[in-house]
């Protein structure tokens, strides 16, 4: 079957010849319609709308928008904080980054439509700090939207006041992790918090309600405020609502970013057509469908899924249409959108020992199983690369990572876990062997570690 | 410490973007990193000062942070991103070639003083990979041959100044 074509709705301006991303051009193409009749509308119609929308958020965990909303302590009487999640590093995933360059201003509208909902006066993006270019375009988007009266004090002449400023990080992945990146902002080392019951819609940035949401995420809201819920349900399939912006990096003829109505697209499609298939003379082997932390996925191995009525359907991996259910029904996740494709060159230890190299860097170090779990898993995968695999090492590596998710604070105990758990199921083989195969190895091409 | 007074401006300024003031101690130290090439340890104690925080919650917060340094760099900054897309597509090759144009290893400043490479985690453009980025700004697709050209260009700059 064709693939389906791509819809472009965050997209639809990125790369265009002649798009800058300055306001006028914004304008000039629309831009801060929405805005002004959403501040005409009662806030809970917005909020409404929302949740109707089925909206799940894009930065990796694809909880549903409208619910974390709705979460918020509106009783407090403490001010309500709403901070962009622009620190895109979940290894893979590379969306956010063209938003912000290319079109921050549809991110600045998206996000005062969701202030404006949500009574908040007060927000902050936290942009990466690797993005420099990033913060500035950023700095200078909202100046331009301060003085058009789109941010800052009476907007639109409405009487409603909000600030935007941008904050950057300073390269640690765990600012991600929402009640990390909160810790950050508040000017502290990013430990994330323990939940309960530092829920951020209750005990969030300095102790008040806190919204926090993806680039992505808030650029749907400024679609779904433009054409409805109801709309939006209507892209996508159910409970997978709405495009999804795929970025697919690594082995295959065509990498970058492609939008597609969520689930509309097989992962084969995304792959073989959209992306042009593996590169010449080589096979796929396998595919991380979601950022790295995702369970990696075998080409060759099949799914056997249960229907709504009972019966079952078996999947290639090919088959797989992404979508964030049935991704999680493979035992994996479509998390960030991050696809990472290994062809038959890869050596699958290798490559894992450079994931867990990443891990064992970005552990905040506050829980024990995490900090020394990411390390030794890290340790292990680089000594057998090195020439020093010993035959009990498969099993030692299973032992620490099965010790790790469900015993930390935050979720990156899964996330380090995940990519060790499944490298072993689905290329136990590989791991297994190294020990006697590996003198007879040559040193790699492309060394990944 | 001797920040420029464009420096001092920017960090009265940013001060006010939040309600408590500790939550400028990122952008202070930015500021003058940015300032001074790096953040030496007197600097601790003026952010400190200046946010009415103790010295150790700046030190904490440097040390956790990959982007602050404590010791000056090379006049150059390169750095290789080192995680899985950048790998599959060779970007350990482009970091030796790195080393090799300057003489250098990883982490450390060049003999000249021009560069300091240095391996960094994933930089958010894995499709364009492998990529790199040099002070401030991003170079996708840099293979090799396009590494040396890059290596050229700065050793370029450095006979010009």
């Amino acid at each position: 079957m064709a693939a389906p074509e791509q819809r472009r709705i965050i997209f639809a301006h990125i790369n265009e010849p002649g798009y800058s991303n300055d306001i006028s051009c914004y304008v000039r193409h629309g831009g801060y319609e929405v805005l002004k009749k959403a501040v005409t509308r009662k806030p809970e119609e917005l909020i409404e709308e929302v949740k109707k929308s089925g909206l799940r958020g894009r930065g990796g965990a694809g909880f549903p928008c409208g619910v974390k909303w709705g979460l918020v302590d509106r009783k407090s009487g403490k001010p309500i904080y709403l901070i962009v999640n622009a620190d895109e590093s979940e290894p893979g995933t590379f969306k956010d980054r063209y938003i912000m360059h290319q079109d921050p201003h549809q991110l600045i509208e998206g996000t005062m439509i969701s202030c404006f909902a949500n009574n908040v006066k007060q927000a902050y993006i936290y942009i990466r700090g690797e993005m420099p270019h990033g913060a500035r375009i950023l700095e200078k988007a909202i100046a331009e939207a301060r003085a058009a009266g789109f941010v800052g004090q009476n907007i639109l002449g409405t009487g409603y006041s909000c600030e935007i400023y941008v904050h950057r990080g300073a390269g640690a992945y765990i600012c991600g992790e929402e009640t990390g990146l909160i810790e950050s902002l508040e000017g502290k080392r990013a430990n994330p918090r323990i939940k309960p019951p530092y829920f951020p819609a209750v005990l969030g940035l300095y102790q008040c309600p806190t919204i926090v949401n993806n680039v992505e995420t808030l650029c749907h809201v400024k679609y779904i405020v433009e054409h409805g819920g109801e709309a939006f349900t209507k892209l996508g399939t159910p409970n997978n609502t709405g495009t999804r912006i795929f970025c697919v990096s690594g082995h295959v003829q065509r990498p970058g970013y492609y939008e597609f109505e969520a689930g509309k697209i097989t992962l084969g499609q995304l792959l073989n057509e959209v992306c042009g298939g593996p590169l010449p003379g080589r096979k796929f082997k396998a595919v991380i469908p979601g950022g790295s932390s995702a369970k990696i996925l075998r080409f060759g191995e099949t799914f056997t899924l249960k229907n709504k009525d009972g019966s079952t359907r078996t999947l290639a991996v090919e088959d797989i249409p992404m979508d964030f259910d049935t991704l999680a029904a493979c035992g994996t996740m479509g998390g960030s959108g991050g696809v990472i494709v290994m062809d038959d060159t890869v050596n699958m230890v290798e490559a894992l020992a450079n994931i867990n190299a990443f891990y064992s860097h970005e552990s905040c170090g506050q829980c024990t199983p995490c900090r020394e779990g990411s390390l030794w898993m890290k340790k292990i995968t680089t000594r057998m690369v090195h020439g020093n695999a010993r035959t009990e090492d498969a099993a030692l590596l299973k032992s620490v990572a099965d010790q790790i998710p469900g015993r930390t604070i935050c979720a990156f105990g899964e996330a380090c876990s995940w990519p060790t758990q499944s490298f072993l199921a689905k290329f136990g083989d590989e791991f297994k062997g190294y020990a006697e195969a590996k003198p007879t190895k040559p040193a790699p091409a492309t060394p990944l570690i | 410490m001797n920040l420029k007074p464009a420096t001092l401006q920017k960090i009265d300024e940013v001060i006010t973007h939040y309600p408590v003031k500790r939550s400028a101690t990122l952008p202070l130290l930015h500021l003058i990193q940015e300032d001074l090439g790096y953040v030496p340890e007197k600097a601790e104690e003026w952010i400190a000062a200046k946010l009415e925080i103790q010295p150790i919650n700046v030190y904490e917060v440097v040390t956790f942070y990959p982007m602050f340094r404590r010791k000056p760099i090379g006049r150059r900054h390169i750095k290789v991103c080192r995680t899985l897309s950048c790998a599959l597509m060779g970007g350990y090759k482009t970091c030796e070639q790195f080393e090799q144009e300057f003489n250098t290893h990883r982490g450390e400043v060049s003999p000249n003083g021009e560069v300091t490479v240095d391996f960094v985690e994933c930089l958010a453009s894995c499709g364009t990979a492998p990529v790199v980025m040099i002070d401030d700004d991003l170079h996708e697709k840099v293979d090799c041959a396009k590494a040396k050209q890059l290596s050229e260009q700065i050793k370029a700059e450095a006979k010009k100044r």
